[in-house]
């Protein structure tokens, strides 16, 4: 175990369809001339200059997902969810790290791209922006056939057409096709969307949010239909939410998601059923429950880190109920908690001495406990500036 | 990622989007509607009666621009049967040359406006759409193009241009253009900049689209009304830029204008002398071209802008519906609640009109108006104003 996060592994077997190893997503903040030069001063004259300032939104992330099941990511706002997707789909192109489909790399040229996106299709969280308001349902469904050959001539391509609407239920499909966007409700219109993603015939389905903006009448369906793919067209879909009762629903596999790493990984009954990271207990206790009279207890609050200089150590600790004098130190690999099930959390980890499992010393600015040999893949870019 | 919006006045969305072509109800195809307001209806009226002068003008002149009917008198004739606007100093018919400029300075303006509005969307959507150092490089180039002091330039290159062809319409309208596409380029860029990480424009790039189709058919159909208004703006400039420059005598004397025209007018001493009818019929009609360009200008400007479509809309609404000088704001999460003691207090100050009657007991023959006004939330407002009276 020498990775930083937790690879989300798939109980079954086999190559997955999709999979990331070790995708790093670092944005340069572009900053005022003002900002910088404060920065300049306050940086300690013995500090090895960092370069320029980045965004950490992904640090080392692996995932894969598998044939025919549903593979859940959730994480509150800024997470990393999205740039996770983004990145999935090749909208954004990774730091570092590397992207397989069906165990093989894809050229980054265009018609690479594209052999890509015949394969690969993302779902955008927003159906009121996704689709061009000057163009009708037909055509938004009609340029990926055409893109990739698919509707040769003009009556199999209406035929396509008629097909795809019918699978996301949107009938009569003959009228459908010819309105436009701003004709559609939210629900009709992320039907759209995913009957577009739909229309290539992909293996994978990235999912962002997808029902996130949409009325809860409608959430249901539209899960119900993602279920659907799964089963009987057996895609790999990857299903990216904030809402983890959801995931629970749909997903066969949860990855948790906490500042651009995961933390935790297992199968969805499990890791909602026996969380094992702080961080996903904290994300369940906060979970709207109907049974649960009175307000939530929640063991822990404050917000996500600043991405742009994160923690040093686990990026959870300065919120972690459970913080210990290590954790603030150094990252956690992952540890198995259960097969198919890791968390990245010093809580279990089998083997630590006392000084380490020891209460966290406030604030941890530059103070590591003694007998901590300063690990050479500590990713803590400035653990000097560090003033959680 | 862009938040939702149509959450939003019903009819006004405040997103980007909604600045686009809406459809008729029937869901056909879309296209570029004007609003029917009087100030487009009359601009279009306006501009078809000179494109048509431009076109049949030097047919319908009664004579040779040209031709001199007197050799021994030395001044203007003023307006008679025979010359219905004159005769210049030279004997020539005014009527026969303002016919004749026409199709000269309709050319010039349509020609610069053209290529400039082809120049623009060229270098802005492309500056906006690649971005990085291509952006740069073209931004600069508009930039330059901008602070370039055009007059002087023009005056400048029409010098060389003077004794070879300088009654060349197409070649002028060129110049001109060259001088005048750099506004356009500007603002195209801007708003490109704006769509190109919009949704749709990830969607299509997901889908596998190429750069040119998301330019030529994602990106370009949103900028419509600011293609519109930004060819409209520079057929203004070309028509001021070519007034201006034959004014100074910087285009052939022969090729009439109507900046030529008033060239002449300057130089017989017009104004000094009163002979009114050698510079008023063209100044007029140069400023009537300009008008209706204008016009036309407000009513994209108004389609374009949603604040101004719904003021304008509502507004009419409710001078149809007999409630006049309505200030009618739409206030996002208030609910009109009735007040009874305020209405109570409000009824009895027949000042503020319909809108001080308690809701509760319309006054009968109040009809729809009442009604309409009663469910606004700018009702509740004049309740409150009332009550505080």
């Amino acid at each position: 175990m020498t990775e930083l996060g937790v690879t989300a592994q798939p109980p079954a077997t086999g190559t997955p369809l999709l999979e990331a190893r070790h995708l790093t997503k670092h944005f340069p903040v572009h900053q005022a001339l003002r900002t910088a030069r404060r920065r300049l001063r306050e940086r300690p004259a013995g500090a090895a200059a960092a370069g320029r300032p980045v965004v950490h939104a992904l640090e080392d992330v692996s995932i894969a997902l598998p044939r025919a099941q549903v593979t859940a990511v959730v994480g509150e706002s800024g997470s990393g969810k999205s740039t996770l997707a983004r990145v999935l789909a090749r909208l954004l192109p990774p730091t570092s790290g590397e992207l397989l489909l069906d165990g093989r790399q894809m050229p980054a040229s265009g018609a690479g791209r594209r052999r890509y996106a015949r394969q690969v299709q993302l779902v955008l969280q927003d159906p009121f922006s996704s689709l061009n308001p000057v163009h009708d349902v037909r055509y938004h469904l009609a340029r990926p056939l055409r893109i990739h050959g698919l509707g040769e001539n003009a009556g199999s391509l209406e035929e396509s057409i008629t097909s795809l609407l019918e699978r996301v239920s949107l009938t009569p499909a003959g009228q459908f096709a010819s309105k436009y966007p701003h004709e559609l409700s939210g629900g009709q219109r992320q039907r759209v969307a995913i009957a577009r993603a739909l229309a290539v015939r992909p293996t994978v389905l990235l999912a962002d949010e997808p029902v996130s903006m949409l009325d809860v009448s409608i959430r249901l369906g539209l899960l119900n239909l993602l279920s659907d793919l799964r089963e009987r067209e057996r895609i790999a879909i990857l299903y990216i939410t904030h809402d983890i009762a959801s995931a629970r629903y749909l997903a066969d596999t949860i990855a948790v998601m906490y500042a651009g790493q995961i933390v935790e990984s297992g199968p969805a009954q499990q890791v909602t059923d026996e969380p094992a990271h702080p961080y996903t207990q904290l994300l369940l206790s906060a979970a709207p429950d109907p049974e649960r009279a009175g307000p939530p207890v929640l063991a822990a609050r404050g917000s996500p880190p600043s991405l742009v200089s994160p923690p040093a150590g686990c990026r959870f600790h300065p919120r972690c109920p459970h913080a210990m004098a290590i954790c603030a130190d150094r990252a956690p690999g992952d540890f198995d908690v259960a097969p198919g099930h890791a968390a990245a959390c010093w809580l279990h980890a089998k083997d630590l001495d006392p000084a380490q499992a020891g209460p966290i010393a406030r604030p941890p600015a530059g103070q590591p406990p003694a007998g901590q040999p300063d690990s050479a893949r500590s990713s803590a870019p400035e653990p000097g500036e560090e003033t959680r | 990622m862009a938040i939702g919006t149509s959450t939003g006045l019903g009819s006004a969305p405040a997103d980007g989007a909604s600045l686009l072509p809406v459809p008729d109800a029937a869901g056909r195809r879309m296209r570029l509607q004007l609003p029917r307001s009087p100030k487009v209806l009359i601009g279009l009226a306006m501009l078809a009666v000179f494109l048509i002068v431009a076109v049949i003008g030097p047919w319908i002149a009664p004579y040779n621009p040209s031709r001199s009917f007197s050799a021994t008198a030395s001044f203007p004739q003023a307006p008679s049967a025979a010359h219905w606007l004159g005769t210049t100093q030279q004997q020539q018919d005014v009527l026969s040359q303002l016919l004749a400029g026409g199709r000269s300075t309709v050319l010039v303006a349509f020609v610069a406006g053209l290529v400039a509005t082809v120049l623009s969307i060229v270098i802005g959507v492309t500056a906006g759409y690649a971005g990085r150092l291509t952006d740069d490089l073209l931004s600069m180039l508009a930039n330059f193009f901008l602070v370039l002091p055009a007059l002087p330039l023009l005056i400048v290159i029409f010098g060389f241009l003077k004794t070879a062809q300088g009654g060349h319409d197409l070649l002028i309208g060129l110049v001109i253009a060259i001088t005048g596409w750099a506004w356009g380029a500007r603002v195209l860029r801007a708003q490109t900049l704006s769509l190109r990480n919009r949704d749709y424009v990830e969607s299509a790039r997901i889908v596998g689209e190429r750069g040119w189709r998301i330019i030529g058919f994602e990106i370009l159909p949103n900028l419509t009304p600011i293609v519109a208004s930004s060819f409209l703006f520079t057929v203004l400039y070309g028509v001021g830029t070519y007034t201006a420059l034959a004014f100074l005598g910087l285009v052939n004397p022969n090729h009439w204008s109507w900046g030529g025209m008033l060239f002449y007018a300057q130089v017989a001493g017009a104004e000094q002398s009163g002979y009114w009818w050698l510079f008023i019929p063209p100044g007029i009609a140069v400023a009537l071209l300009g008008t209706s360009l204008a016009l036309i200008n407000f009513g994209i400007d108004e389609f374009i802008n949603p604040r101004l479509r719904v003021a304008g809309l509502s507004r009419r609404r409710a001078r149809r519906a007999g409630v006049s000088g309505l200030p009618k704001r739409f206030v996002l999460g208030v609910t009109p609640v009735v007040r009874q003691d305020l209405a109570a207090a409000a009824d009895g100050t027949p000042g503020w009109g319909p809108g001080g009657r308690a809701p509760g007991g319309p006054a009968p023959g109040a009809g729809s108006a009442d009604l309409i006004s009663a469910s606004g939330h700018a009702k509740s407002r004049r309740w409150r104003r009332g009550g505080g009276q």
